[in-house]
């Protein structure tokens, strides 16, 4: 995929790469919404490109504001049996499981 | 008596003191909900049931003694994404329609420990994307200064309903200024702490490295009091800082003699209402002849705040946005061939627009080919505003400055165009991404005689600083009662 950038330098992105977000975000836009969608997206990324204005060579990037290490525990059982709970706004659920519709042939 | 004029603290306090129970402050909570709901409409969900029986079993404990805190039987609203045991939690959003939670949110834990009384869940924009609590899919939440005008967002039902005096005080979530911004738009003040500080456990997550909850009241010595009560080191999240000095109310001096105040003059270019302006630098005036070094510098770097933002913002969103899939809870699309179009579709009816924008925006600038260029040139970006910072905070205490560009605009106004409105979190994102703690502090009121805040800024960790120039500001302008209320 790719975006082109027209001559005035804004961006333009392709149906395909529109596609393709679409299938990573999981979400099916109507027609209308994919190209309400693209607008945005375009000019919103021609108001982020601002950010090339900017030198961050040799920056960097900054995930975490404090130097946090990972909070490391013993592998032990602490919150007993959450079966019920977790199970208790299931959509659609049998017995002790969530149903989803088949992912597999038998 | 109106009981809910008071602040938090004040009915707290006469409530220990036997003048009045937990019972009667939560009737006339729900008295004022009954009176005010069908204009303002803070709340997504109301529980008066509950809340009058917490409220006996609360009066109970502080009769026996067991119950001592300043917030002991003090009706409260809870911010719709924080979840709460077998309360409806939707996030203003279809696709948590009918879910109920399991667990509560640490936070709100700590306050019910401390005696507080949850009537209610409050309005926000869906899943806290947005600046106007015009995204819910349960309705817009109206301004009780004026019933024209927006209460700001994304905290705006737990703002309007502290300011139209419905609860004593309220918790909210600030990723970019949500807390702030709707405190500034409807009269109250508002605390964003250091990340970090109070546990995020229970929060249904927007961008996890930016989400903060804070305390929204009618003064700063209820902020303090509040904050006291749900800051806790908790395991369950991995971010959750261990600190020390969390003693905040210690803070409440009226005291700012020396203190070195830095006012960003970027933070008062192009963009800011001229009303704004003169309240801010009034309100700078009076801290400086209270005996505070007050001085104009460069921050630098502010125009590049919200475009890091909205990258990281949307990238996290994305991610965190992923568990609603119409498998574990909430909204199931009734008609699907097969599982991934079951995802897809319980998803594109679930979600509203605004939420749509933000996750396709994240996951573009997370997809392949793009990474590099937009998420972490935004990272980058944001370890250089973080250097602004920490360079100011080298010189000066506190920063003071705008909270928003304007006040609250006209329902309707913002939504035709998001760019605009984002335009609008300029001099609170970059707050959340340097994790810093910030107060919105009602200053003014505009000609249209809708309410002003400045906002204090201080460096990671140093709430007190702020708490204690806000509370100093806070004795020459005492808190100004929406004529609503």
């Amino acid at each position: 995929m790719e975006i082109k950038q027209k001559e005035t330098g804004q961006n333009v992105i392709s149906d395909e790469t529109m596609e393709y977000v679409g299938i990573l975000a999981k979400l099916e836009l109507s027609e209308e919404e994919k190209q309400a969608a693209k607008k945005d997206m375009e000019r919103m990324l021609d108001y982020v490109d601002k950010l090339n204005e900017l030198d961050t060579s040799g920056v960097e990037p900054m995930s975490h504001i404090f130097s946090v290490s990972n909070v490391f525990r013993e592998d032990e059982v602490r919150n007993g049996d959450g079966r019920e709970d977790a199970l208790a706004n299931a959509p659609e659920r049998r017995d002790q499981a969530f149903v989803v519709p088949k992912t597999v042939d038998q | 008596m109106k009981l809910l004029s008071l602040t938090a603290v004040e009915l707290g306090n006469k409530i220990r003191a036997g003048e009045v129970t937990a019972e009667e402050a939560a009737l006339e909570a729900f008295d004022a909900i009954d009176r005010t709901e069908n204009q303002v409409h803070s709340f997504v969900t109301i529980d008066r049931e509950g809340a009058l029986e917490r409220a006996r079993e609360v009066q109970k404990k502080i009769m026996e003694g067991s119950l001592m805190g300043p917030l002991a039987g003090v009706p409260v609203a809870i911010k719709d994404n924080l979840c709460t045991k077998g309360m409806l939690t939707t996030c203003s959003s279809k696709i948590l329609y009918n879910f109920i939670p399991t667990y509560t949110a640490q936070a709100v834990q700590n306050l019910e420990k401390a005696g507080a009384v949850i009537v209610g869940k409050t309005n926000m924009d869906e899943f806290a994307m947005g600046s106007t609590t015009e995204t819910s899919a349960y309705g817009v939440t109206r301004n009780p200064w004026n019933l024209e005008h927006v209460p700001g967002g994304s905290s705006g039902g737990s703002c309007a309903a502290v300011a139209a005096e419905e609860v004593s005080f309220a918790l909210g979530s600030d990723t970019g200024g949500s807390i702030r911004q709707p405190s500034s738009y409807c009269g109250v003040t508002g605390l964003k702490p250091t990340y970090g500080t109070v546990s995020r456990y229970g929060l249904i997550a927007y961008g996890s490295s930016l989400d903060q909850i804070g305390p929204i009241a009618k003064d700063v010595t209820d902020c303090a009091a509040i904050l006291e009560v749900i800051t806790s080191y908790d395991q369950k999240d991995s971010t959750s800082m261990k600190r020390k000095d969390t003693d905040f109310t210690h803070a409440l001096v009226d005291d700012v003699k020396g203190m070195k105040i830095g006012i960003p003059g970027d933070y008062l270019g192009q963009g800011l209402e001229e009303e704004v302006k003169e309240a801010i630098l009034a309100a700078a005036k009076v801290l400086k002849e209270r005996g505070a070094m007050v001085e104009e510098f460069d921050l630098s770097l502010v125009d590049y705040a919200i475009p890091a933002y909205y990258v990281i913002a949307a990238a996290e969103a994305s991610s965190n946005l992923e568990r609603f899939d119409g498998v574990k809870y909430g909204y199931r699309t009734k008609e699907y061939e097969g599982l991934h179009n079951m995802y897809k579709k319980s998803r594109s009816e679930g979600f509203g627009t605004e939420v749509k924008r933000r996750i396709m925006l994240g996951s573009f600038v997370l997809s392949s080919g793009y990474y590099d260029a937009y998420y972490l040139k935004a990272l980058r970006t944001k370890a250089l505003i973080k250097q602004a910072f920490d360079k100011a905070f080298e010189k000066y205490d506190v920063i003071l400055g705008p909270v928003a560009p304007t006040t609250a605009p006209k329902i309707g106004d913002s939504l035709c165009d998001p760019l605009k409105m984002y335009l609008g979190d300029i001099y609170t994102v970059s707050v959340n991404l340097a994790g810093l703690p910030g107060i919105s502090v009602p200053c003014g009121l505009d000609a249209k005689g809708l309410p002003i805040s400045l906002q204090l800024i201080g460096d990671c960790f140093q709430e007190k600083k702020i708490i204690q120039a806000a509370y100093a500001y806070e004795q020459t302008r005492p808190y100004q009662h929406c004529p609503m209320a």
